[in-house]
């Protein structure tokens, strides 16, 4: 038996395949468009601000701050069950868009992080895709 | 007051057992709870002309539902939304029967998620569909606490709300749960470790499972169901039990979004609809069932329900407040909520059983001459995607 593995997203999903093929090259896309200049994210085809959508693919810096975040001391999943405590967090990215992560590389996650505070995008590299995890900057 | 009483609830039932140990199925759990509850109304099964489920009893439900009730109704509404599905089903019940396709409506749920060892309430984990919004957040193993815990914690950010207020919540539950037998009961049979009235320092000290949120802010996971019949005005005169009018819903969904604010939720977009509706203020108030899966839950929802302002909840539930016996009011979850007395997964249904208990006087909490209540479900998950269904009732 090989140890339990993240769960890792479909690289097929129809509507955030794009987003997953960029995290190869370790790039965090997001997409804007250009007629009413609404961030979309997650990703999709239409845009969900107006109905001229002409949706735009960005690269965010990588770097963002703690909306919120908790430490979870109890998991049922095969994987996470090894982890904990790990932190969950909503990470506000600099250019708009909000994603839920892990922060890692803090020894103490309960003392360690603070909301609103600064944090960097970690790529956790995978056979097919990268898994964008944050750090404190 | 200018009300329109077009539909009221006639008939209820709550399946007693919180353990049925795998020997009862959901579909089986909705339809003794739909005879019992059409029987409580002094109706039959041939009275009923629609069906609303949330589809508990297995995928395809507007087809099978029907064929296993053995009936033929007119209207079949599957609006799937969750714990809140019933307050849905509810506003749609009186929007039909107001409309003249049905005078007699059932909604029915069951659930054996005990038996199931279903992984809700503290060790839940979410996700796992293809819905491109799962696509992008089963990696990061966000339990279902902890969606919840993080509503928390960026609430006591914003508003310095405490680990003791929210702690409120769960005490004043509990206090209610101890009157209630059944209540009792399923924490004895789900094992409950200290089955008694708890304190804030109970709360506060009991083992963290997500941070903020502690084992006692947590909702049980047991089996369990009910059905609640929903009737036209004529129809409603002549049964057994005193009508309980469904005054004013309200519906909506919320989502994350970009930039969003986490510490609210659909009910803000909810509640104006059902309370405009029904032409009453929270203020007016005297029983409020709200959702109760966590403890952050109830406090946001009170909130966004118009209870207090937005940010002040902490100090507003304090002292005691939610207690039946609390003339201060309103008097919370008082057949022990989901974090007392039942919470098979899609706790909504009870939500309506305990209003109209509390509306006929027959509730173990009753509080004296309740008139108005409020039921407020939230279904999905309230720190990402969810749902809310307002409804208020009232009494002759």
């Amino acid at each position: 038996m090989s140890d339990p593995k993240r769960p890792l997203p479909r690289a097929d999903e129809f509507d955030t395949r794009d987003f997953w093929s960029a995290t190869k090259n370790k790039e965090f896309k997001y997409q804007q468009c250009s007629n009413c200049e609404t961030i979309i994210f997650y990703s999709r085809r239409h845009c969900t601000g107006c109905t001229e959508g002409n949706l735009e693919w960005k690269t965010a810096t990588g770097r963002g701050t703690i909306y919120t975040f908790s430490v979870v001391r109890q998991s049922y999943h095969p994987f996470f069950r090894n982890q904990v405590p790990y932190a969950v967090a909503w990470i506000d990215m600099d250019e708009g868009p909000r994603i839920l992560s892990n922060i890692v590389g803090v020894t103490d996650p309960m003392n360690d992080l603070k909301i609103g505070q600064a944090v960097t995008v970690e790529w956790e590299e995978h056979e097919d895709l990268c898994i964008p995890l944050f750090k404190p900057a | 007051m200018s009300q329109k009483r077009d539909a009221a609830i006639v008939g209820i039932h709550e399946y007693p057992s919180r353990d049925v140990e795998g020997e009862i199925s959901p579909l089986q759990i909705k339809a003794e709870s739909a005879a019992k509850a059409l029987s409580d109304a002094g109706l039959n099964w041939s009275d009923v002309d629609a069906i609303y489920d949330a589809g508990d009893g297995g995928g395809m439900s507007g087809l099978n539902i029907a064929e296993y009730f053995g009936l033929n109704p007119n209207v079949i509404d599957t609006t799937g939304v969750g714990g809140s599905s019933y307050e849905f089903h509810a506003a749609h019940a009186k929007r039909d029967i107001a409309a003249g396709k049905a005078k007699v409506a059932l909604l029915t749920y069951g659930s054996t998620a005990h038996s199931n060892a279903r992984a809700i309430g503290v060790g839940g984990r979410g996700g796992g569909s293809m819905h491109p919004a799962e696509n992008m957040d089963a990696f990061a193993g966000m339990t279902l606490i902890a969606n919840y815990a993080m509503v928390a914690h960026r609430h006591m950010h914003q508003y310095g709300t405490t680990s003791e207020q929210l702690a409120e919540i769960s005490v004043a539950t509990r206090y209610h749960a101890m009157r209630n037998p059944e209540a009792v009961r399923a924490m004895e049979d789900l094992e409950f470790l200290d089955i008694r009235e708890t304190t804030i320092n109970d709360v506060v000290n009991s083992r963290m499972i997500a941070d903020p949120l502690h084992l006692l802010e947590c909702c049980m996971i047991s089996d369990g169901g009910g059905a609640v019949v929903i009737a036209s005005p004529e129809v409603a005169r002549d049964c057994r039990k005193p009508p309980v009018w469904i005054l004013g819903s309200g519906e909506a969904t919320k989502y994350p979004k970009n930039g969003g604010d986490i510490t609210s939720s659909a009910a803000v977009q909810s509640a104006p609809q059902a309370f405009g509706e029904a032409g009453v203020t929270p203020g007016e108030i005297d029983i409020a069932m709200i959702y109760d899966s966590f403890s952050i839950t109830v406090l946001t929802l009170l909130e966004d329900l118009g209870f207090c302002k937005k940010g002040e909840g902490g100090a507003w539930v304090s002292g005691g407040r939610l207690r039946f016996d609390n003339p201060n009011g309103p008097a919370l979850n008082t057949d022990g909520g989901g974090l007392s007395s039942n919470h098979p997964g899609m706790r909504g249904i009870f939500l309506l059983i305990e209003a109209a208990r509390q509306l006929r006087g027959e509730s173990t909490s009753q509080v004296k001459d309740a008139r108005l209540a409020v039921a407020h479900g939230n279904g999905g998950m309230l720190g990402s995607r969810h749902s809310a269904g307002t409804i208020i009732l009232g009494r002759d």
